[in-house]
């Protein structure tokens, strides 16, 4: 990647811009809080600066007073002999010094200014910088000019070394944090870089690949997770069409193919209009049943997509139930089988009829298919049974369907559910390999959920679906 | 009788009018709700067959015209949609029965035929009779030839379906909608067990046979040959 390129991706990062903002926000506050700072301690210097002169002035001042010309000067020497940092010049009306350190009058002072800021080098060693001084003249009267100042030069020095610490401190503050920025986008740019070329290969076909959890625990891991929540779930899906499909070629191949078979060979029957009015009789027997799976798929997969659309209402299940009982009892008396039933009285539920009535039509109609092998081998004084139980719980109502037929092993239970399986490998048994998804998909609609058990022997199927309460 | 096929798909539209007119029925075509329902206002038809999807105007709203114009011709809906609720839009609309694409034409002439017998004013019947067979709808009694036949209540319905459709055909479909209330496919032959269970009690000691199993089709109760 050139780095140019790389700059612009960062700096072009959320990360990168909130870490500049905060940056930029930081040294703003920092600047006029250092601003303020530098600002108020030269005025707090400045001012005691001045109020010593002014006492000073007041002490001399009242020396003169007291004491006349020769007091004065000798308190200006004496003052002057002292060190520190006090400056003096006292001189008489034609300009003559009499006294004091500093060797002459600073121009700055000279046309009887109230104070102000001069330089000055008396006595410094030969060679040395000029030192900064701020000086008041003293008002004596006409016959003596007096000069009160001190020096600052060590104070301004100070002031001054202060602003380019704060200024430094802000100059290494922006760098850090710029820094930090670009690490932090840096590392954030790679995890999501990470992220983005794992996707990009699933797009490409390769559903089996995660996204890698760092394990921090952060907002991108839980992004991660829910991507490989959400990848999982597409797989499962994908894995379960590709089943579908496997088995839609099977069981809706057939039947065209017998179908195209019996146009065929009606076709090339010789006995003519005969055989071609059999043959296309033949053909329609295909095509309902070619429709009949068709409608049952489209309705699995309309009720695994959808919602409870209008048309619910509130009805007593055992009731329907005992009416598709009665519904199938003359079959399955036709069959050798006994209905044994033991429905709860009173069970209401709220949902769909219709689709209720299918799903328990469906259960019963594979009870019967399933039980009719057991229903041979036994005698008519003592026929094979087939119990229907619709059982109320304090929060859902089950309804059980056993049969005494082959049964199923438990391993074989969760896979029945799914569309188009059927156990017996010839998919010879009339059906459309769709009943039980399509009661499972009814259930899951309603809140429910399908159980397969052992009835040992023979299946014992049990649907169960959230209760509705009288008053709810 | 006279149908009107509000259809758009020709080849459809064709079949259906050249099977009705085998059946013994006149059969007009309209392409699209627009027309169909100019059509239909007309007031000429004894049924109309209305396809869910058409041009310019939708199967379901062209009904709510006419019913909002005041037609009360009874409508059979065709449609590609099948499920429950599909036929609950349907029906509200204002359409009297509905069809799912692919149908067997059996059902859809058995089905006309039972909505154009229903339009013709039902004067409130209590007695069907059909040659010596004769069901009461107030005492719930059963006689043939005068000797009654004890029926369970759910056989009572199915003879009462029959006979009030006697002499056309009721599909196992019909049966099932109107008889048990069911709008789904019960996968085995469940219909013609009930049924055969019935004609044990109705026919078997008698010499003519009433109850007929049309093939391809359903049953028809009726006085003479099936």
């Amino acid at each position: 990647m050139v780095p140019a390129n790389r700059l612009r991706r960062v700096v072009s990062t959320t990360a990168f811009r909130a870490a500049a903002v905060a940056v930029a926000v930081y040294l703003v506050c920092a600047g006029v809080v250092v601003g303020l700072l530098l600002w108020q301690t030269n005025r707090v210097l400045t001012d005691q600066v001045l109020g010593t002169l002014g006492a000073e002035a007041d002490l001399l001042r009242a020396e003169a007073q007291t004491g006349g010309r020769s007091a004065l000067v000798r308190a200006v020497e004496a003052r002057s002999r002292a060190g520190g940092p006090g400056l003096y010049y006292l001189a008489d009306s034609v300009g003559v010094k009499l006294a004091g350190n500093l060797s002459r009058m600073p121009s700055e002072l000279a046309s009887g200014a109230t104070g102000g800021v001069f330089r000055y080098t008396a006595g410094q060693p030969a060679g040395a910088e000029p030192r900064l001084a701020v000086a008041i003249p003293v008002d004596l009267g006409a016959d003596m000019r007096l000069i009160v100042g001190r020096d600052v030069d060590d104070q301004r020095r100070f002031a001054g070394e202060m602003g380019t610490v704060y200024l430094l401190g802000l100059v290494f503050l922006s760098l850090t944090g710029l820094l930090a920025g670009w690490v932090i986008s840096r590392v954030v740019l790679k995890r999501i870089e990470t992220i983005n070329l794992t996707t990009r290969s699933i797009m490409q076909g390769d559903l089996s690949q995660r996204i890698a959890i760092t394990g921090v625990g952060d907002e991108l891991d839980g992004l991660a997770a829910n991507l490989n929540a959400m990848l999982d779930r597409i797989e499962a899906l994908m894995s379960g069409l590709r089943e579908v499909s496997d088995n839609i070629a099977h069981d809706l191949k057939t039947p065209l193919t017998r179908l195209r078979n019996a146009a065929e060979a009606a076709l090339m029957d010789p006995r003519g209009a005969q055989a071609c009015r059999e043959g296309l009789e033949h053909t329609i027997e295909n095509a309902d049943g070619l429709i009949k799976t068709f409608n049952a798929l489209l309705l699995v997969a309309r009720l695994e997509a959808g919602v409870l659309e209008e048309n619910t209402e509130t009805f007593d299940v055992a009731r329907l139930v005992r009416d598709v009982a009665e519904l199938y009892e003359p079959v399955a008396e036709e069959r050798g089988l006994e209905l044994d039933l033991d429905v709860a009285p009173d069970a209401q539920v709220t949902g769909n009829r219709q689709l209720i009535g299918q799903a328990v039509a469906n259960l019963i109609d594979n009870a019967i298919k399933y039980s009719a092998k057991a229903a041979e081998k036994a005698t008519a004084s003592a026929p094979t049974r087939i119990g229907i139980g619709v059982g109320l719980h304090p929060d859902e109502i089950e309804i059980a369907v056993s049969d005494r037929g082959p049964g199923v092993a438990a391993e074989d239970r969760e896979r029945v559910l799914k569309r188009f399986v059927r156990l017996e490998k010839s998919r010879t048994e009339p059906g459309t390999g769709l009943g039980l998804s399509l009661v499972q998909a009814v259930a899951r609609l309603h809140g429910g959920k399908v159980r397969l058990e052992d009835n040992a022997p023979g299946l014992r199927v049990v649907l169960t679906l959230p209760r509705r309460m009288a008053d709810a | 009788m006279r149908v009107l096929v509000v259809e758009d798909d020709r080849e459809t539209a064709n079949f259906l009018q050249k099977a009705l007119k085998e059946s013994g029925h006149a059969a007009d075509l309209a392409e699209d709700g627009e027309a169909g329902l100019a059509l239909a206002e007309e007031g000429v038809h004894d049924v109309l067959i209305v396809d869910r999807m058409l041009p310019r105007l939708d199967g379901l709203s062209m009904i709510k015209e006419l019913r909002g114009r005041g037609v009360r011709t009874p409508v059979l809906i065709l449609s590609a949609l099948g499920e429950v609720d599909d036929r609950v839009k349907g029906l509200r609309a204002g359409g009297d029965d509905y069809l799912t694409k692919p149908y067997a034409y059996s059902e859809l002439l058995a089905r006309v035929e039972s909505l154009a017998r229903r339009a013709v004013p039902e004067e409130q019947e209590t007695r069907y009779v059909v040659d010596g067979l004769v069901l009461d709808r107030l005492s719930h009694r059963v006689t043939r030839d005068g000797e009654q036949i004890q029926l369970q209540p759910r056989e009572y319905r199915l003879l009462e379906y029959l006979m009030k459709n006697a002499g056309q055909v009721v599909t196992r479909t019909m049966l099932l909608e109107h008889v048990w209330d069911y709008h789904f496919d019960p996968q085995t032959n469940v219909i013609d067990v009930h049924v055969s269970r019935l004609r044990a009690k109705i026919d078997k000691n008698f010499d003519k046979p009433l109850l007929h199993t049309v093939r391809g089709a359903g049953y028809t109760i009726r006085d003479g040959p099936g």
